[in-house]
């Protein structure tokens, strides 16, 4: 099974990633002691001219981690017929126990590879150095994340047995499943679509606002945060239903395939690229630094152009499929 | 035009004129670059299209196929056995199937004698692939004649040959009836190679073979799944092992690119000592260079993906052939289905692209970071 092309891709791009920001993370432990701004030393001179290959090595890590991140989940869907049992991806990243925890790492280290990156670009914008100490600190959560996503991968690819038996989105979504899983497909449709409603509605008037007055940047950001969860549940709650055309079918990752017009390719980066961008907003407008009063709200206005963008396409669609569908649900 | 995007194309315009100005170093690069995504892409291709003709071939299989075993070896299956599994609930056919093997000593080669469940030739005719007919210079009314399984000379008259689409599995086929197959290989009456079963719900595949087991403890069920399985594992593989032996060569381009990375002629370091002290940043001078690496890369990317594409589907891909259709003495010549998906570029873009940014990042950050006070100096 490692064989596999893209699985050889994913493997090569993440032990990279991972020897790339390891170095990356060594050079901000080294900064965090060292960061002296008082000083025209060399040492510190040197210091600052690192930073400019740090910023390039993680930018180029995040450049990877979506596509690798959907590289991943495709792979993972195309090996389902390979494992008796797996019907969808869910079926190959339970065929052993590495396939989740390297998919959360993934997932996890994105969102923190776009807050680095919108720190970094306000701190490139002030005259001295304002945000470098919180954007190393972060590295420090960013680069051990990168080598256990590596591990994880490795893990998980070299572990793949054919034999044995998996099981099938149905057993962590149906009604016999237990966990978050099954509660979220549980939900009654009736008060999980109009309790979505009201937080992609709060989410999006809360963005208006910002754009329209400059005020309510951060709860435009909380909120964005806070919409994932809840458009992912509502994502297993009922747009699923919807698009299946089947009551009892709440698979988010069914909708990749080919048969559900993969619906999930159209939704699940206009989510991901949404919220990123919205928290990274709120952060903007969280800094504070003076060589930032004009930066940090001018950056987090295009984010939050792009957290609109994203954050609404995502809501349209899902509410586009609820309309257009066949179903007939309460 | 925001001041963002008119700051990245000057850039661009300067990358590109100071691609123009190395002309020679840099069509060396390009050229080794395009080899070694033209390598990679032609593995990659070709599996990926080997794979889908397989997987298109077993569309048409039974969901499972019964055979009968002895001492742990094949046997032939009596009739009786047929009517032990119809009744299985969920099956909604059971067909004994024919074939058999014979060995042909002018050609060498395996041959495979069927008889197709519909549309049998009449008694004496034969349809034949065409990988067949190529070899034995066979045409329509032709006669083919084969010692039957008494030595006698068993003569077929060609029919016609088989459709050269689905010549990866037909090759080697004779197609022949059911009279015709049992007088050549004396094959006994009543008794079929195997038993081919139509199962109504996919789902249930499964739990009909165990019920099969169960009623005929002596067979061995193959499901067509397990089939698409074998062929995937075979593919994956051949292609594997073929991207092995390439990420030597990866790596030797990496070294090269590295190696001109890291090898700044004295003009190139004044150059950028000059445009620092104009006003450059170290910012503006690392994004030059990552453009240049970025142009590079996206022409020698596009340029080794197409020839690739010619070499695999316009070419029948002379270069992996062996390795990854596999040995036989009766080759098929069969034109693969075109394919681009975005998984297939990604994990090519990921193999090929990203080890010459990486190779290259480290030293054009030191070119970019150039004192220009020290540079102007030397």
């Amino acid at each position: 099974m490692i064989f596999q092309p893209p699985a050889l891709a994913l493997l090569f791009a993440s032990s990279l990633n991972a020897l790339m920001l390891t170095g990356v993370g060594l050079f901000a432990l080294y900064l965090l002691v060292r960061w002296n701004p008082a000083s025209g030393g060399e040492a510190q001179i040197a210091l600052e001219r690192r930073t400019h290959l740090a910023s390039t090595l993680v930018a180029l890590s995040l450049v990877l981690g979506l596509p690798a991140l959907a590289l991943f989940v495709h792979t993972a869907d195309a090996m389902a017929p390979f494992f008796i049992g797996a019907m969808c991806a869910i079926g190959s990243l339970k065929a052993n126990v590495w396939g989740f925890p390297a998919l959360y790492t993934m997932l996890a280290g994105f969102f923190l590879a776009a807050a680095w990156l919108v720190l970094n670009h306000l701190d490139n914008r002030g005259w001295d150095y304002p945000l470098i100490r919180p954007k190393y600190g972060l590295l420090l959560l960013l680069a051990p994340l990168a080598l256990a996503q590596a591990v994880l991968l490795w893990l998980y690819f070299l572990d793949l047995q054919p034999a044995v038996i998996t099981s099938c989105c149905g057993s962590l979504f149906g009604p016999a499943a237990e966990g978050v899983g099954h509660d979220l497909a549980a939900l009654p449709v009736q008060w999980a679509r109009p309790a979505y409603g009201l937080v992609w509605g709060l989410t999006l008037a809360s963005g208006g606002l910002f754009l329209a007055r400059g005020r309510g940047g951060r709860v435009f950001g909380v909120l964005s945060g806070l919409h994932l969860p809840a458009a992912l549940a509502a994502v297993v709650a009922f747009v699923s239903l919807y698009i299946y055309e089947e009551p009892n079918h709440h698979c988010p990752f069914c909708l990749l395939q080919a048969e559900h017009g993969h619906a999930g390719w159209l939704l699940y980066p206009l989510l991901f690229l949404g919220t990123a961008a919205g928290v990274g907003a709120g952060l903007a407008m969280g800094v504070r630094a003076d060589s930032l009063q004009d930066a940090g709200p001018l950056a987090a206005r295009k984010l939050a152009w792009v957290a609109m963008a994203g954050i609404g396409g995502f809501g349209l669609l899902a509410w586009g499929y609820v309309w257009r569908s066949n179903l007939v649900l309460g | 035009m925001t001041g963002g995007w008119r700051r990245q194309r000057a850039l661009i315009d300067f990358a590109v004129a100071n691609m123009a100005r190395r002309r020679g170093r840099n069509l060396g690069l390009f050229l080794a670059y395009t080899l070694v995504v033209f390598l990679i892409s032609g593995v990659v291709l070709y599996g990926d299209a080997l794979r889908r003709e397989a997987r298109a071939l077993l569309a048409d299989a039974p969901e499972l196929v019964v055979q009968r075993l002895t001492a742990g070896r094949h046997d032939l299956i009596p009739a009786g056995w047929t009517e032990t599994l119809a009744g299985l609930r969920g099956v909604t056919a059971v067909q004994g199937r024919l074939w058999g093997y014979h060995y042909d000593p002018a050609l060498g080669a395996n041959l495979t004698l069927w008889v197709p469940l519909e549309d049998a030739p009449l008694p004496g005719q034969v349809q034949i692939g065409s990988a067949l007919a190529r070899e034995k210079g066979l045409g329509r009314d032709d006669v083919l004649s084969f010692r039957d399984a008494y030595g006698k000379p068993f003569p077929f008259a060609v029919a016609g040959t088989l459709e050269r689409q689905s010549e990866l599995a037909n090759a080697d086929l004779m197609l022949v009836n059911e009279k015709d197959f049992r007088a050549f290989f004396a094959f006994p009456q009543g008794m079929f190679t195997d038993l081919a079963l139509s199962v109504r719900n996919p789902r249930e595949v499964r739990k009909v073979a165990e019920k099969v087991l169960e009623r005929l403890p002596a067979a061995r069920v193959i499901s067509r799944e397990e089939m698409a399985r074998t062929y995937e594992a075979a593919f994956n593989w051949r292609q594997g092992l073929l991207l092995s032996v390439l990420s030597v060569l990866l790596l030797a381009f990496a070294l090269l690119a590295w190696d001109k990375a890291s090898g700044l002629s004295a003009e190139e370091r004044r150059e950028i000592g000059i445009l620092k002290a104009v006003g450059w940043e170290t910012g503006d001078v690392l994004a030059m260079k990552l453009w240049e690496g970025g142009l590079l890369s996206l022409t020698a990317f596009l340029a080794g993906y197409i020839l690739a594409w010619l070499h695999v589907f316009h070419a029948d891909a002379p270069l992996f052939t062996a390795v990854l259709k596999g040995w036989s003495v009766l080759y098929p010549r069969f034109a693969l289905v075109p394919e681009v998906n975005v998984a297939q570029l990604a994990s090519l873009a990921f193999l090929t692209v990203l080890p010459y940014v990486a190779a290259t990042l480290v030293p054009v950050w030191r070119a970019a970071t150039l004192d220009p006070d020290g540079v102007m100096r030397e």
